[in-house]
């Protein structure tokens, strides 16, 4: 898998580590199960996400909150399914 | 090959809690600082610290430093060098208020002073009484103060390399550090940074463990570098473990659970706390409870397929209650173990979550080492280590809770000063020695040319398989040697990993494998310490040895990488200023 991954895939996967081990493991069965087919739209999003502290990205993957930015919604409903 | 270079006064591995504090002191004072990080630091493992600041603020019940201080060695179980617990006490009302003034949100009184929480351990008058003397923010303490203490770092003008991994340190033929080699992810390029001074701020190692409660990324690279440039480990049999995390993910399980009525069953069912602890049953203290879980699984009676966990039953308290008062519990079982705790138990395990050795410092954060055959300890010219990553030791062998974050902030803020001061009376850069970074390239040269061998992640697994089974809560001689051997079969393996994937740049196997050189390392000291112990004292509980042993065992062990080589030094029982607290049983 490791191989046919790209370099963006790569940078991705490795944003996708975090300060919290909640956040680690949530994102890494996301990433598991979608990274190879996200599309632009949903990468810019994710990518939007990981700027976020991880707290606020917990409540949010935990579904305790709901995102200010629309945009966010298909690829955050993407990771709380995982 | 010639390496680009690039020069600094300081460089600091780590951008958590204590190598933000170090860098804040320095680059304020107009130093030039650069600091480390392999991921952006707030986002730093230090996020996760929600307890609070231990200080003596006094602001809820009359409270002392001195009455801080006996707490803190008595919960290191007398193995904690009683200068540095001293300093670190001392210091702690004034680190806190520092906070304060760089705009951390802490709780306040009506008043307007700081509110201060009650947490286990803290009390008193040398233990007469519960008092409370937590700071915190809310539940977000380790997040506020890493967001603040970054603020104020970019306000000063700190040079930041995130995304950079640390590979090694550079010492020249004196012993002196003069920098490191790091590389960049995004070139996947190694670079020599020349210093005057370096401070390792990695934080710990708990990934050794199958069972964790630290991130990814706490893999021990700090105490890696240290070991490879020949500086020992101190007192790495000690580690923390909390009784309850989510089997197979490491996500805490709160004690709050059990004293709403949780129970833990076996295999057969059982209700096994009852043998272990016939009156506080499944409300024992956290070392009786995690070693009798343990022990139950040792014995063949884990649950599982794997056999390698107990459950955590809560269904007979009823959907109403759980969903009341236990609402953030329900929550994690159905994310993390993927089962509802009102109809189904929640597998559990012992895991580990703070480590309380690391590379041996003074309480200036300058790391300390025995040299030559008079074993004398001497400071190794330009090399300082703080936070979890180092041992000054102010834990011993158990960590009293909330002097975690005390120590990243007394122990960065130290190290900052001393190193001001340092600089002074050492201006110039030394020399690089001709091999500076050899041994960094002859690693990359080995995964870079590597055609076939180990797989990473069956080696990771391996190693963290050993040491839980091996160098858990329940320990005995005989699992021990065991698991001597079987570390220093996956050490083999370790140094015979290979990637696939050759290229340079966000290269994340390259940077994998490179981290679990760090592990190992870790992983090995632990296990060869632990079964030289022959005693138990805080969180080291040997089966065979049941007993605090201070007549052969107050002492700090000491790892070399060179020859997996054992040597001690003493606890330093002399505070700086007020008389010595003598060991005694320890019983709360």
């Amino acid at each position: 898998m490791t191989t046919s991954m790209t370099r963006e895939q790569e940078r991705l996967r490795w944003r996708s580590r975090r300060g919290l081990l909640e956040m680690d493991l949530i994102l890494q069965r996301f990433l598991d199960q979608h990274l190879t087919t996200l599309t632009a739209a949903e990468v810019r999003a994710y990518d939007a996400l990981l700027q976020l502290p991880d707290n606020d990205f917990l409540d949010l993957a935990m579904g305790r909150k709901g995102p200010d930015d629309a945009a966010l919604v298909p690829v955050l409903e993407k990771i709380r399914q995982s | 090959m010639a390496l680009s270079r690039q020069i600094f006064d300081t460089v600091i591995v780590g951008g958590g809690g204590s190598g933000l504090r170090a860098a804040l002191q320095l680059a304020e004072a107009g130093h030039h600082v650069a600091v480390f990080s392999k991921v952006f630091p707030t986002r730093s493992h230090t996020v996760a610290a929600q307890g609070g600041i231990g200080a003596s603020l006094g602001n809820m019940q009359e409270d002392h430093w001195l009455w801080h201080m006996y707490d803190t060695i008595k919960g290191s179980d007398y193995l904690g060098d009683q200068d540095a617990i001293e300093f670190m006490c001392r210091k702690a009302a004034e680190v806190v208020y520092e906070l304060e003034h760089f705009g951390m949100p802490f709780d306040r009184n009506p008043d307007g002073t700081i509110y201060q929480r009650p947490f286990g351990g803290h009390s008193q008058n040398f233990g007469e009484r519960p008092v409370q003397r937590a700071c915190a923010a809310a539940d977000r303490t380790g997040h506020a103060m890493l967001h603040t203490l970054y603020q104020r770092n970019v306000r000063a003008h700190c040079q930041f390399f995130v995304e950079w991994m640390a590979l090694d340190l550079i010492r020249d033929y004196e012993g002196a550090v003069v920098g490191i080699v790091a590389l960049e992810m995004e070139t996947g390029q190694p670079m020599i940074f020349q210093a005057k001074s370096t401070i390792l701020a990695t934080g710990g190692a708990g990934r050794i463990y199958h069972s964790s409660t630290n991130a990814f990324i706490n893999t021990g690279d700090g105490l890696g570098m240290a070991a490879r440039a020949g500086v020992p480990l101190e007192d790495m049999e000690f580690w923390q473990f909390h009784p309850t995390g989510v089997a197979g993910a490491g996500v805490l399980i709160t004690e709050g659970v059990r004293g709403e009525g949780g129970i833990l069953l076996n295999s057969n069912g059982e209700r096994f706390m009852e043998r272990y602890a016939p009156t506080m049953k499944d409300l024992a203290s956290r070392d009786v409870v995690s070693r009798a879980m343990d022990q139950e699984i040792k014995e063949g009676r884990g649950v599982g397929h794997e056999k390698d966990h107990v459950l955590l039953k809560l269904d007979h308290l009823g959907a109403e209650v759980i969903n009341k008062r236990l609402p953030g519990i329900r929550e994690i079982a159905l994310k993390f173990a993927n089962v509802d705790p009102i109809r189904e138990p929640i597998p559990v395990v012992p895991t580990c979550h703070y480590q309380m050795g690391g590379i041996p410092t003074n309480y200036y954060g300058q790391v300390v080492a025995p040299r030559g055959a008079s074993g004398s300890n001497e400071v190794i010219p330009g090399l300082y280590a703080i936070g979890e990553c180092a041992c000054v030791s102010v834990h011993g062998a158990n960590r009293l809770g909330t002097n975690s974050l005390l120590d990243l902030l007394v122990f960065g803020k130290s190290a900052g000063d001393h190193l001001c001061q340092w600089l002074k009376s050492n201006p110039q850069h030394r020399d690089l020695p001709h091999d500076a970074a050899d041994r960094s390239l002859e690693r990359l040269a080995r995964l870079d040319n590597a055609e076939s061998g180990e797989n990473i992640t069956e080696v990771a697994n391996a190693m963290r398989r050993t040491v839980q089974h091996h160098a858990g809560v329940f320990r005995t001689g005989k699992l021990l040697r065991e698991g001597v051997e079987k570390i220093r079969e996956v050490a083999e393996r370790a140094r015979n990993t290979a990637i696939k994937d050759k290229s340079r740049v966000f290269n994340t196997a390259r940077i994998e494998a490179l981290e679990l050189e760090n592990l190992v390392i870790v992983a090995e000291a632990t296990l060869v310490a632990a079964e030289a112990r022959t005693e138990s004292r805080g969180a080291q509980a040997r089966e065979d040895f049941k007993d605090r042993d201070d007549k052969n065992w107050l002492k700090h062990s000491l790892w070399y990488l060179e020859g997996s080589r054992l040597d001690y030094k003493p606890v330093n029982l002399q505070p700086l200023t007020v008389e010595s607290f003598e060991p005694k049983v320890r019983v709360y």
